[in-house]
């Protein structure tokens, strides 16, 4: 007997990711220098999310072309972005063999009140959470890879660390909790309790944890690898740096040595500009990626 | 007792510690060259092999690893440690540490929808041991003095090497650890020989 899509063989693949850097990518030249640089998977898309932010109006998923250059050129897995909630960009991206679909507040959602059913589907799912409460109700769904939502685009790492601080504190209360009060706990986040009692049992996630939404340098890669990130997801960072190629691999390398200070200090050196930053507080509420899904 | 590193520069690390945790094995996660010195066996665990090779190399690692090798002491690999041990890989012009004599295909099932989970047969460890598959390699022909223990369908899925062990499934993944206690029981035997060589 031979079962695809089960939880072990979909959470599975974002286990062998772990310690990696997952990069964003807009062609198959920039997935090979990605994957020449060490990356563990590409996401292919459109635009970045720098230049999703610039263009304004409707971001929807990437041409399946792009997607199909991407698989074609590099041998490492290619994932792919599908609005929150749009069943059927979510299926078309697993008919066309994406390997891994994030289910991403950097496009426009489709649905303002329903995300996707993702058990129902063989390819497995990465979903952005702000909180654990919104991290559990993603597993519940059936997303196989969390990632904190950060602020997209901004090179701004603030909201990324403030995600992951709070996921992580989140897991540690739940962790020392007693039975009784999980129900409770369930309420109050809003979450699952049966996850919640998996937390409690394991002391972590049921899935891995990268990290996502602003990371612009080596030490934001290693700083968000040190608050407990399985992994890093570099947006905007690598290719809106001057130097692509010797940026990248600077990031793959840091997030392996997150505590090699002299290391990432060497990686650091003449680096050229990183991306220009944006600071969170001049966002209108609207420009805010982060506050779509719930 | 022994000791187990599992070599730790990206991937499933801690699923293959948690596996060879037993009360006669202690386990080492391997980040420095100067580590593999204290080791018994050593774990190469899936991953992605592109991405593990570039940092074998960047940390210097390559030649500690050959040592290492030549030393006779065991090693395990699953799935990307797979590509990393054999001689041969399809499509490609040369191995990496190259120490079985196979070939191999790299995502040889496919994409990662094809990913799938089943129970094997494996030879010396026993029946209906749980196999995760996740953009599996395949082995496409062994020498003769490399011993097939298991195949799904017609295909080789795991294979034996005097002290080299090498499967394109994830049994980390599961909560099955048979084939991690045949390895300890591999190291545990050549431990025993080397201490009755030097006897001798």
């Amino acid at each position: 007997m031979v079962d695809t899509g089960t939880d072990r063989v979909k959470r599975g693949m974002a286990e062998m990711q772990k310690g990696g850097v997952i990069m964003d990518v807009v062609n198959a030249e920039q997935a090979k220098i990605a994957e020449e640089a060490g990356a563990v998977a590409v996401m292919a898309l459109e635009r970045v999310p720098a230049d999703i932010r610039a263009a304004g109006g409707v971001a929807r998923m990437a041409d399946p072309t792009i997607l199909e250059q991407v698989m074609e050129a590099v041998s490492i897995p290619v994932m792919a972005k599908a609005r929150i909630g749009h069943i059927v960009e979510a299926r078309v991206l697993e008919a066309l063999g994406a390997d891994y679909i994030d289910e991403s507040e950097v496009l426009t959602p489709a649905d303002e009140v329903y995300h996707i059913d993702k058990s129902e589907y063989t390819v497995p799912f990465v979903c952005g959470a702000r909180n654990l409460g919104e991290a559990l109700r993603r597993i519940g769904e059936g997303a196989s890879m969390i990632r904190t939502k950060g602020e997209p685009g901004t090179g701004n790492i603030v909201e990324a660390v403030r995600h992951m601080r709070e996921v992580q504190s989140q897991i540690h209360k739940v962790a020392n909790m007693s039975k009784d009060e999980l129900m409770t706990e369930a309420k109050n986040l809003g979450a699952p309790y049966e996850l919640l009692l998996d937390i409690k049992e394991n002391g972590k996630l049921p899935v891995v944890n990268f990290a996502a939404g602003g990371i612009a340098t080596p030490s934001d890669a290693a700083l968000m690898m040190q608050l407990g990130s399985d992994g890093v997801f570099v947006g905007s960072g690598i290719f809106k740096s001057d130097h692509p190629e010797k940026y990248a691999r600077a990031i793959v390398e840091a997030t392996t040595h997150y505590d090699d200070y002299a290391l990432i200090g060497r990686l650091s050196k003449d680096l050229g500009s990183a991306m220009e930053g944006t600071e969170i507080s001049t966002l209108e509420p609207s420009e805010r990626m982060q506050d779509r899904g719930w | 007792m022994i000791k187990i590193g599992v070599l730790a520069l990206q991937g499933a690390v801690r699923e293959h510690i948690h596996a060879l945790q037993g009360p006669d094995t202690e386990t080492v996660i391997i980040k420095r060259t100067e580590q593999l010195d204290e080791v018994d066996g050593l774990v190469l665990p899936g991953g992605e092999s592109t991405t593990m090779r570039r940092l074998i190399d960047k940390y210097g690692f390559f030649e500690p690893l050959k040592a290492f090798i030549d030393s006779g002491k065991p090693v395990f690999g699953t799935c990307a440690g797979l590509i990393l041990m054999a001689r041969e890989i399809d499509g490609e012009a040369q191995g990496h540490l190259g120490l079985m004599d196979m070939r191999v295909e790299r995502n040889a099932f496919g994409r990662q929808r094809e990913s799938f989970e089943t129970k094997l047969y494996v030879r010396g460890v026993g029946d209906d041991v749980e196999a995760v598959f996740i953009r599996a390699p395949l082995i496409l022909e062994v020498e003769e003095h490399v011993e097939v223990l298991s195949k799904h369908g017609e295909e080789i899925v795991a294979a034996r090497q005097g002290s080299f062990l090498a499967c394109s499934f994830h049994p980390e993944l599961t909560e099955d650890n048979r084939l991690h206690r045949y390895f300890a029981q591999m190291v545990k035997e050549q431990q025993e020989q080397e201490a009755s060589t030097i006897e001798a």
